[in-house]
C-alpha cells in the first residue's frame, strides 16, 4: 500500500494596512468608516500616554509595579471596536486599549495597580473580566462565559487575549480543547509579541506559527498583522460572526511586538537587543494609522497638536481620580471574603489590631 | 420519607435543585451517559439531557476553569472532579481564581459553584483515589469546605451548597456511599453550612470528627462504657467552632479524629481553638487520631493507615485516664 498524505494545511495571514501606511482597499473596504478611524486613532494614543504616564508614576513611587501595553494597542482595540457591547472580553493585563473603548475607567486600571481592588470592581455592563494575573487561566473563564450564553440560548459571544507564552500552559490547551469539542462561541486572540519576560517565542512554540497550535483542537485559524488595526479587525469580525452564528470557536494569532519590558520591574536591555526593538519601533500601530489617517487627510500635525493637549487632561484627570480615592476600609480586606461573614471571620475582622485574647469571651481574661 | 443510601441521597439533591433552578448545570467526567464513576449522577443525563448534564474533555483544570466561566456569568454549575486525587490539576483554578474573585472585584463578580468530590479511603481503590486533601482546601480563604458523613445530612447539604452565593467543596466519603441507608425526606430541605451536629449526647468526653471517620467514632463510643459525646463537624470551613466550646466546655476532655494526615491537619486547628477557647476548661491535652505524615499506602495497608475504631477507642481512654 502506498503512503497517502492525509491532511494538508494552509495558514491564512492577514495585512491590510503595512508599515509604510499602504492600505489595501479592498480587504479593508467597509471595516472601518473614517471618522471611527480617527476615533481609533485617537484612543491609541490616549492609552500610549496613559502608559507613558503609569510608566513615571512608578518610577516616582505612586504607583506599584505596572505592565505596559506599549506597541499592542491595535491588538484589544480592534477587537472591542468590532465586538458587541454585551460580548465578554476576556483579558489579562495588556489590553488596555480595548478596555477603555469599551468605557472601562482609566483610573480602574490605575487603581488595580496601585494596589487597590475598587480597580477591578469593574461594573458589569462592560462585560469585561478582571486583570487577570496568572497566565493562561482567563481563557478557560471565556470558555465558560460563552458556554453559558450558549446555554441560555443568547447569541453572546466571549473574546479572550493572551499572550504568546500562555499557549505554553496547560490551561490554554484544556481552554480551546473545551471550546472546540463543545462548540463554544470563543475568539481565541493570541497577541504574539515574542517575548514572555526573557522567554523568546522559540522556547514557547517550535512550531513556524503559533497559529497551527488552534488547528490541532479542530478550530479555524488565521495569523494577522497585530500592529494593523485592519486586519485584527477584519479577523475578529470573521472569527465573532462564526462564533455567533455557529458557535464554533476561532484561533487567531496577533503577530504584535512589546516595546517597553514586561513590566516596571524588567529591563528588557538584559536579554533582547535594542536593534529589534528599532526595527519594530518602525512598525508601530500608531505610526501607520497616522500615515494612513493624514494621507486622506482626516489628520495633519494641528490635529495631531490639539489631540495630545486633550489626552494630556484626559490622562492627568484619571490619574487624579485615581490618586484623591478615598483609602480603603481596613475592613475590606474581610468584607468580601465571602457574601456573608462567618463568626470567626467576623471576629478576626474586628480583632485584627489587638491580641485575639484580648476580646475574647469573658470565661478568659488577660492574667491568669 | 425513603430509605436512602449517600449516593442516592445525593441524587435526590441533584434532582430537586436541576428541577427547581434552571440555572444548575453538572458537568465532569463520565457524569453524563455513564451516570458518574460512583453512579452518583445516575440517570440525570436522561432525565435533564446533554445541555444540562454534560460530559467534558478528561481535564480538571477545564472543568473548573469553565465553571468558573459559567459561574461569573450567573449560572450555578456543579462540577465533579472525579476523584480527591484528581484536585491537583485544578487547584490554580480553584484557589487563584474561584476563592478570590469576590475579594478581587469587590464583589463585582462572584462564584456560585459547588464542586462535588469523592473523597478518602476504604474502599480498596488505586492510587490518587484515596486521599483527603479538606486541609488544603480549607486553608484557602474565600472557599467553604463541607463533608457530610451520612445520607440526611449530605442531601440538605448539597442544596445549601448549590444555593451558596460563594464556592464551596462539596467532600463526599466514598467509605460511606453505600455503607448504610437512613429515612432521608423527599421534600427539599436545607441544613446550614458551618453547624455542627452533635451525633451523641455525652458528659465525659468529646469526640470530634468529620466524613467517614465519625462511622469509625460511633463504632469506639458504641463500646465505651463511658458517657462520650460525638460532634460531627460536617462543615470543616467555615467550622461550628460555638459547638465545639459548648461540648468542651461540658466535657473537659477532646479526641479530634481525621482521616487525613496529622502535621498541619484540621484537627490541629480543632486543637487550637480549645487552647484558646477553653483551656481552663481543660482536664487533659487534647488527642488526635488521624492518618500519618506519610503517603496514603495502596490498600493492602490503607487500613492501617485510616483511624479505626481500635486506635479512636485508645485515644479515648488516654484522655480519660490522664
Amino acid at each position: 500500500m502506498p503512503i497517502k498524505s492525509i491532511l494538508k494545511l494552509e495558514i491564512e495571514r492577514v495585512s491590510i494596512l503595512d508599515e509604510h501606511g499602504n492600505y489595501d482597499e479592498k480587504l479593508g473596504a467597509g471595516l472601518i468608516p473614517d471618522a471611527d478611524l480617527v476615533k481609533l486613532y485617537e484612543a491609541m494614543s490616549s492609552c500610549r500616554y496613559l502608559d507613558e504616564v503609569a510608566f513615571k508614576l512608578q518610577r516616582s513611587g505612586r504607583m506599584g509595579t505596572y505592565p505596559q501595553n506599549m506597541g499592542q494597542e491595535a491588538t484589544s482595540l480592534a477587537a472591542a471596536y468590532v465586538l458587541n457591547k454585551d460580548d465578554w472580553m476576556v483579558t489579562c493585563y495588556r489590553e488596555n486599549c480595548g478596555l477603555f473603548w469599551r468605557g472601562v475607567p482609566m483610573e480602574s486600571i490605575l487603581l488595580h495597580w496601585m494596589g487597590d481592588e475598587r480597580g477591578n470592581a469593574m461594573p458589569r455592563p462592560h462585560h469585561a473580566t478582571p486583570i487577570a494575573v496568572p497566565i493562561g487561566t482567563q481563557m478557560l473563564h471565556a470558555a465558560g462565559l460563552a458556554w453559558a450564553s450558549k446555554y441560555r440560548g443568547e447569541k453572546q459571544i466571549a473574546c479572550t487575549f493572551f499572550g504568546d507564552g500562555a499557549t505554553s500552559e496547560g490551561d490554554f490547551h484544556e481552554a480551546a480543547n473545551f471550546a472546540a469539542n463543545l462548540d463554544l462561541p470563543v475568539v481565541f486572540c493570541c497577541q504574539n509579541n515574542f517575548w514572555a519576560i526573557s522567554v523568546p517565542g522559540k522556547i514557547q512554540c517550535s512550531a513556524p506559527t503559533v497559529a497551527q497550535r488552534g488547528i490541532a483542537y479542530g478550530m479555524p485559524v488565521v495569523q494577522v498583522d497585530g500592529n494593523d488595526i485592519f486586519a485584527c479587525a477584519y479577523a475578529v469580525k470573521q472569527a465573532a460572526a462564526r462564533a455567533r452564528e455557529e458557535s464554533r470557536p476561532t484561533f487567531i494569532e496577533m503577530v504584535t511586538y512589546r516595546l517597553a519590558d514586561h513590566t516596571t520591574a524588567d529591563d528588557a536591555r538584559r536579554y533582547r537587543d535594542q536593534s529589534e526593538v528599532d526595527v519594530w519601533k518602525e512598525r508601530d500601530p500608531l505610526l501607520r494609522t497616522r500615515k494612513l489617517l493624514e494621507r486622506k487627510k482626516l489628520w495633519d500635525s494641528s490635529r495631531e497638536e490639539a489631540m495630545q493637549a486633550r489626552i494630556v487632561v484626559e490622562v492627568s484627570a484619571a490619574v487624579a481620580r485615581a490618586e484623591d480615592i478615598v483609602a480603603p476600609q481596613v475592613s475590606d480586606v474581610f468584607n468580601y471574603t465571602f457574601a456573608e461573614l462567618s463568626v470567626d471571620l467576623a471576629h478576626q475582622r474586628d480583632t485584627m489590631q489587638t491580641h485575639s485574647l484580648a476580646s475574647d469571651a469573658p470565661a478568659v481574661t488577660k492574667g491568669h | 420519607m425513603a430509605n436512602l443510601n449517600l449516593v442516592q441521597a445525593i441524587n435526590l439533591a441533584l434532582i430537586q435543585e436541576m428541577e427547581r433552578d434552571e440555572r444548575v448545570l453538572l458537568l465532569g467526567e463520565d457524569v453524563g451517559v455513564n451516570g458518574g464513576v460512583f453512579r452518583v449522577t445516575e440517570g440525570l443525563h436522561k432525565r435533564f439531557g446533554a445541555r444540562r448534564v454534560v460530559d467534558t474533555p478528561l481535564a480538571e483544570s477545564g472543568i473548573i476553569g469553565t465553571s468558573i466561566g459559567l459561574a461569573m456569568a450567573g449560572l450555578r454549575p456543579i462540577p465533579e472532579i472525579q476523584f480527591d486525587g484528581f484536585l491537583g490539576p485544578a487547584y490554580d483554578q480553584i484557589c487563584s481564581h474561584a476563592a478570590r474573585m469576590r475579594t478581587r472585584t469587590r464583589g463585582a463578580f462572584t462564584i456560585p459553584l459547588t464542586i462535588r468530590v469523592p473523597v478518602g479511603g476504604g474502599i480498596h481503590a488505586p492510587e490518587l483515589h484515596s486521599d483527603s486533601p479538606e486541609t488544603i482546601y480549607s486553608h484557602q480563604p474565600g472557599l467553604k469546605v463541607v463533608m457530610p458523613s451520612s445520607p440526611y445530612d449530605a442531601k440538605g447539604l448539597l442544596i445549601s451548597a448549590i444555593r451558596d452565593p460563594d464556592p464551596v467543596i462539596f467532600f463526599e466519603p466514598k467509605r460511606v456511599y453505600r455503607a448504610y441507608r437512613e429515612e432521608v425526606p423527599e421534600d427539599e430541605y436545607t441544613i446550614p453550612i458551618g453547624k455542627a451536629r452533635v451525633v451523641c449526647d455525652g458528659t465525659d468526653l468529646t469526640v470530634i470528627s468529620w466524613g467517614a471517620s465519625v462511622l469509625q467514632c460511633m463504632e469506639s463510643i458504641e463500646k465505651s462504657s463511658r458517657s462520650i459525646e460525638l460532634i460531627d463537624l460536617r462543615t470543616i470551613y467555615p467550622m461550628d467552632l460555638d459547638a465545639i466550646e459548648t461540648s468542651v466546655k461540658k466535657t473537659g476532655r477532646c479526641v479530634v479524629v481525621h482521616e487525613a494526615p496529622r502535621t498541619g491537619g484540621m484537627g490541629a486547628e480543632v486543637a487550637a481553638q480549645i487552647m484558646e477557647r477553653c483551656f481552663l476548661y481543660l482536664e487533659a491535652p487534647v488527642q488526635r487520631v488521624t492518618g500519618f505524615d506519610t503517603i496514603m499506602p495502596y490498600y493492602k495497608l490503607e487500613l492501617n493507615y485510616m483511624p479505626d475504631p481500635a486506635r479512636i477507642s485508645n485515644a479515648i481512654d488516654a484522655a480519660l485516664c490522664y
